[in-house]
């Protein structure tokens, strides 16, 4: 008894420390203590579960913590910042999986002892455990591929889609009323199994490449609320507490990136965005017309400029340029003009991907000023520089009802006096939508690759201004 | 179990979830990858649930099924926790 009751009482601080971590993560000042205080939570939770009447063999234990520590501290030591979305969606899979195991280890456990009749409450959790576990399984895969480009990233659409997956969720309910009523059938359990696995990769696939961060963040939610229904399953506070802090943080993570985009959660899931709005744009007719600008006349407006806002997407990341415009920013600071960098909050490939990116690349984060409370600002400031981003700068979401992006809040870039618009060529953005912005008259075009164009820029600006 | 622990489980969630919700909706937009980074690595707490499974003396189907999930929830702790203090060290403030 006693021992239980130490258990029991370290999961309590462990959930306190949770949720003291994740306060502290809130602050950029304490960010870092409150992750290391979330881990330390972590570690008691783990250490004082050795101790449980159940554990009785530590070897493969210790040797199986040993690998996984391993590999994941190599993996996360490795993996490039511009790669962050697809780690954080293989590890979205990874806890889904381990749900998943745990639910059906306890259902196979317990299924095997004879003349068992399952209780319902029990039943219903494993399910619940194993559903959400397998679809945040099978769904972060599919959206790893995506990002990773193993798969292809647009939508993937057929008739009867829709059907088909209420189909099959329907079938896996049925398959779940049949584990529930004849535990050790275990022919029901795989079905459940096999079907929730298809299930995840049905819904992600019609879910296009721009509409990622909404995915991963959702899919972060379901792998904390898999992590709670397995807490059911075992009677274990610290997996609810944990696993619904979780749960909630992906959600509001959800609720962000959709109003950002303008879109339903309900609209990003049924997919097919960036497919039919190809559609919508070829009817605007007006082929637009674009003024280019070379890299020593960009190199002389920066020198006469006082004020320069840049907005950046995630296309300066791809093209590893966010360096030379961190030192582009320096050079223009240190004669006095002021530089600014605009965030919009989809800018990157998930919630706050811009701003760990340029972090990365030494700008402080007190110069990354989100979307709401710059955006006046571009009306009275000289140039804005828009380097790799396109459809967070379309002025069509403001202006053109027709546009398939009207109605999503957008960085006011056009109001500048001049726009630069850093670009490789004049293919569409991420979304696959035409950008108006570039043929305004104060809209100049500085094709090439980001980098060795703001090389080059750079370069110009040195030579204009001497030490 | 018995209704009245479910029905405690069921209070705990809930009110773990208003938690979250107040904590969370105050973050800024800044901070958001490593929150999710972070807060991946708290979903892989179900570690907790992998080792008891995984710690059985027999080596029955359900001890590797223990097994299996105990590797990928290590591997999500770990490398969630580890990545996050690395994009967490690289935000600074301006130098002066």
């Amino acid at each position: 008894m006693e021992r239980d009751l130490i258990i029991k009482i370290a999961y309590l601080i462990a959930s306190v420390l949770f949720i003291v971590g994740i306060k502290m993560l809130g602050k950029t000042s304490t960010a870092r203590r409150g992750n290391f205080i979330s881990a330390v939570a972590m570690l008691i939770a783990i250490l004082v579960t050795l101790l449980d009447r159940q554990v009785l063999s530590f070897t493969e234990i210790f040797v199986t913590i040993l690998v996984g520590s391993v590999i994941g501290t190599v993996i996360a030591q490795r993996v490039e910042m511009t790669s962050m979305p697809e780690m954080v969606a293989i590890f979205n899979g990874f806890g889904g999986a381990a749900s998943v195991l745990v639910a059906t280890s306890e259902y196979w456990r317990m299924a095997h002892d004879a003349g068992y009749s399952m209780e319902m409450v029990v039943g219903v959790t494993i399910i619940i455990s194993v559903i959400i576990g397998c679809v945040t399984l099978t769904g972060s895969l599919v959206a790893f591929g995506k990002l990773k480009g193993l798969i292809n990233g647009r939508a993937i659409m057929f008739t009867g889609q829709h059907a088909l997956n209420a189909i099959l969720f329907l079938g896996a309910l049925a398959l779940s009323v049949l584990v529930v009523l004849e535990p050790n059938v275990e022919l029901w359990m795989m079905g459940v199994l096999l079907i929730s696995l298809l299930l995840g990769v049905l819904v992600v696939i019609p879910i296009g490449g721009a509409d990622m961060p909404v995915v991963i963040s959702l899919l972060n939610s379901y792998s904390g609320i898999a992590a709670c229904a397995t807490g059911f399953v075992l009677n274990n506070q610290v997996l609810i507490i944990a696993g619904a802090l979780v749960g909630a943080s992906g959600i509001i993570l959800t609720q962000i990136m959709c109003k950002a985009m303008n879109r339903s959660l309900v609209n990003v899931l049924l997919g097919g965005f960036g497919q039919t709005s190809s559609g919508a744009t070829a009817e605007g007719g007006e082929e637009i017309v674009v003024k280019e600008v070379g890299v020593e006349e960009t190199a002389m407006l920066f020198d006469s400029a006082s004020s320069v806002i840049i907005v950046p997407g995630y296309g300066m990341a791809v093209a590893q340029a966010q360096h030379i415009v961190r030192e582009l920013s320096d050079m223009l600071e240190r004669r006095g003009t002021s530089v600014k960098f605009a965030i919009h909050p989809v800018a990157g490939r998930m919630p706050g991907h811009m701003n760990v990116l340029l972090a990365e690349a030494n700008v402080p984060y007190d110069k990354l000023i989100e979307m709401d409370q710059i955006n006046d600002e571009f009306a009275n400031t000289d140039i804005a520089l828009i380097i790799g981003a396109n459809d967070v700068v379309n002025p069509a979401a403001r202006t053109n009802p027709g546009s398939p992006i009207y109605g999503m809040p957008v960085l006011n870039a056009d109001k500048a006096r001049t726009v630069i618009v850093c670009k490789r060529g004049m293919s569409a953005g991420y979304a696959g939508i035409e950008n108006e912005l570039f043929g305004y008259p104060n809209c100049l075009m500085l094709f090439g690759d980001a980098k060795s164009s703001m090389t080059k820029v750079v370069g110009e600006l040195k030579e204009l201004m001497p030490a | 179990m018995n209704a009245e622990s479910l029905i405690v489980l069921l209070y705990v969630l809930v009110l773990a979830s208003f938690v979250g919700f107040e904590l969370i909706s105050k973050v800024p937009p800044t901070l958001h990858t490593p929150l999710m980074s972070g807060s991946n690595a708290i979903s892989g707490i179900t570690i907790v649930g992998a080792i008891v499974a995984a710690g059985p003396e027999d080596m029955s189907v359900s001890k590797w099924l223990g097994i299996a999930a105990l590797l990928l929830a290590t591997l999500n702790v770990v490398g969630g926790y580890v990545v996050t203090d690395r994009m967490l060290q690289m935000f600074k403030k301006k130098k002066k």
